[in-house]
């Protein structure tokens, strides 16, 4: 039977891990609104940035531009969104399996990979992949400028004619206990819906409509990144809030269960003493 | 459009990716086109720009007011403006320290570049830094 100083201390330390967890999950609720509202506030942008290339692309010819020509070569870029840190249940594990699977449906292609987030580049480094970039501790300031860099270095990439097609492979934020692994191509850019009815005006365009069209690609790529990020940093916030949630109850479950045990070991103690005093009161 | 339906206000809202700037009813914009600055008054032609790095001032009940944005584009219809920048501040919340930092930083990249490559990206660093610098003294004026 063990020592009730022992049990004790166990609890301590399962009470400790409790408050620790607890305090996790909190600081993940408030990231998780701070996520959700930047998720939001893109909205706008991104829907007006469609609503006005989709108009455009009626007006421009976009046959003829290079990020919308579809190549007939076998080399794929895999961009792989996972978290930087870790504690967050199956969220980069939900990633890496994917990727892996995907890697594995393209096997015969010639394929190169961009790692965005500390735990995607510790999982694909140590294998046999050809690492085209990385991008690591993104998340923890979530900024514009970043999504703008990775989609500068892609379509550079891309332009140059090294790589035929871009893939995004990211958690998509269904809901706050529920990750999608989502395998989204990105470049060449599928097709747009040459509509000139989503806009009633003919506007006047200030330089001519291929010149607006031809600089607002470059950025519809930009908002693709970005969208893809917060819905990351969004569902990452999700996973780990639930997992620590999961942590906490079973921590307290577990101090429950010590607890009783600790009061029956306490018990068989005192009742194992009466018997000594009063075996020993009858010997005599 | 007959005089009658002219609209006497504009709605302005100026969207960055990170999220609304501003949104209000407004007298005039002025805005940094790309090819230059254009004024708007209420009632302009429908007219698609895209946008260069500078000032955006919007005059409400006689005060103007400056925010400073850069690249994306620019749609106005005749009783709105809807501004689709990249990045942009209103001059308010401009921290000018932060700006005269980034200036200084920009300037010695400058220096630092020796090829095309990086120049592009070095200059334009600069020009942000020097047009938040500059809208920073609207506060005073």
């Amino acid at each position: 039977m063990p020592a009730l100083i022992d049990i004790r201390r166990r609890i301590r330390s399962v009470r400790n891990t409790e408050q620790i967890t607890k305090a996790m999950k909190m600081v993940s609720a408030a990231k998780l609104r701070r996520a959700q509202e930047s998720m939001f506030a893109a909205r706008p942008y991104a829907r007006k940035m469609m609503e006005v290339l989709n108009s455009l692309a009626a007006r421009a010819d976009p046959a003829g531009h290079p990020l919308l020509a579809e190549r007939a070569g076998d080399r794929l870029l895999i961009v792989i969104i996972t978290a930087d840190k870790g504690l967050c249940g199956g969220f980069n594990a939900a990633i890496v399996r994917a990727a892996t699977e995907f890697l594995g449906e393209q096997r015969e292609r010639d394929i190169a990979l961009t790692l965005v987030g500390r735990k995607g580049r510790e999982h694909f480094r140590r294998r046999d992949h050809e690492i085209r970039s990385e991008h690591v501790g993104l998340f923890q300031k979530l900024q514009y400028a970043s999504a703008r860099r990775i989609a500068a270095e892609l379509i550079e990439i891309y332009t140059r004619g090294e790589i035929d097609q871009v893939f995004l492979v990211f958690n998509e934020f269904k809901t706050v206990i529920q990750q999608r692994v989502v395998v989204e191509r990105l470049l060449p850019i599928e097709k747009l819906t040459p509509t000139g009815v989503t806009s009633p005006f003919d506007y006047v365009y200030e330089p001519e409509p291929g010149a607006i069209f031809d600089r607002l690609l470059p950025k519809y790529v930009e908002i693709q990144v970005w969208h893809a990020l917060l819905e990351s940093a969004a569902a990452e916030h999700g996973a780990r809030m639930s997992a620590m949630d999961a942590a906490t109850n079973n921590a307290g479950e577990m101090i429950d269960r010590l607890t009783l045990y600790m009061n029956k070991v306490r018990q068989a103690a005192i009742t194992k003493e009466i018997i000594e005093v009063v075996s020993g009161a009858g010997g005599d | 459009m007959s005089e009658a339906k002219l609209p006497r206000k504009l709605l302005l809202e100026v969207v960055t990716p990170e999220g609304l700037l501003m949104r209000d009813e407004v007298d005039d914009v002025v805005v940094p086109g790309a090819l230059g600055y254009f004024g708007v008054l209420p009632g302009h032609a429908p007219f698609l720009s895209a946008l260069g790095m500078g000032e955006i001032s919007y005059g409400k009940q006689g005060a103007r007011r400056y925010l400073t944005c850069c690249a994306g584009f620019c749609e106005v219809l005749p009783d709105r403006v809807n501004i689709l920048a990249e990045a942009g501040e209103r001059v308010e919340d401009i921290d000018a320290a932060h700006v005269e930092e980034a200036r200084a930083r920009a300037v010695e990249r400058l220096k630092a570049v020796r090829d095309e490559e990086g120049y592009e990206e070095a200059s334009q660093a600069y020009r942000a830094a020097v047009t938040g610098k500059a809208a920073t003294r609207r506060r005073r004026g």
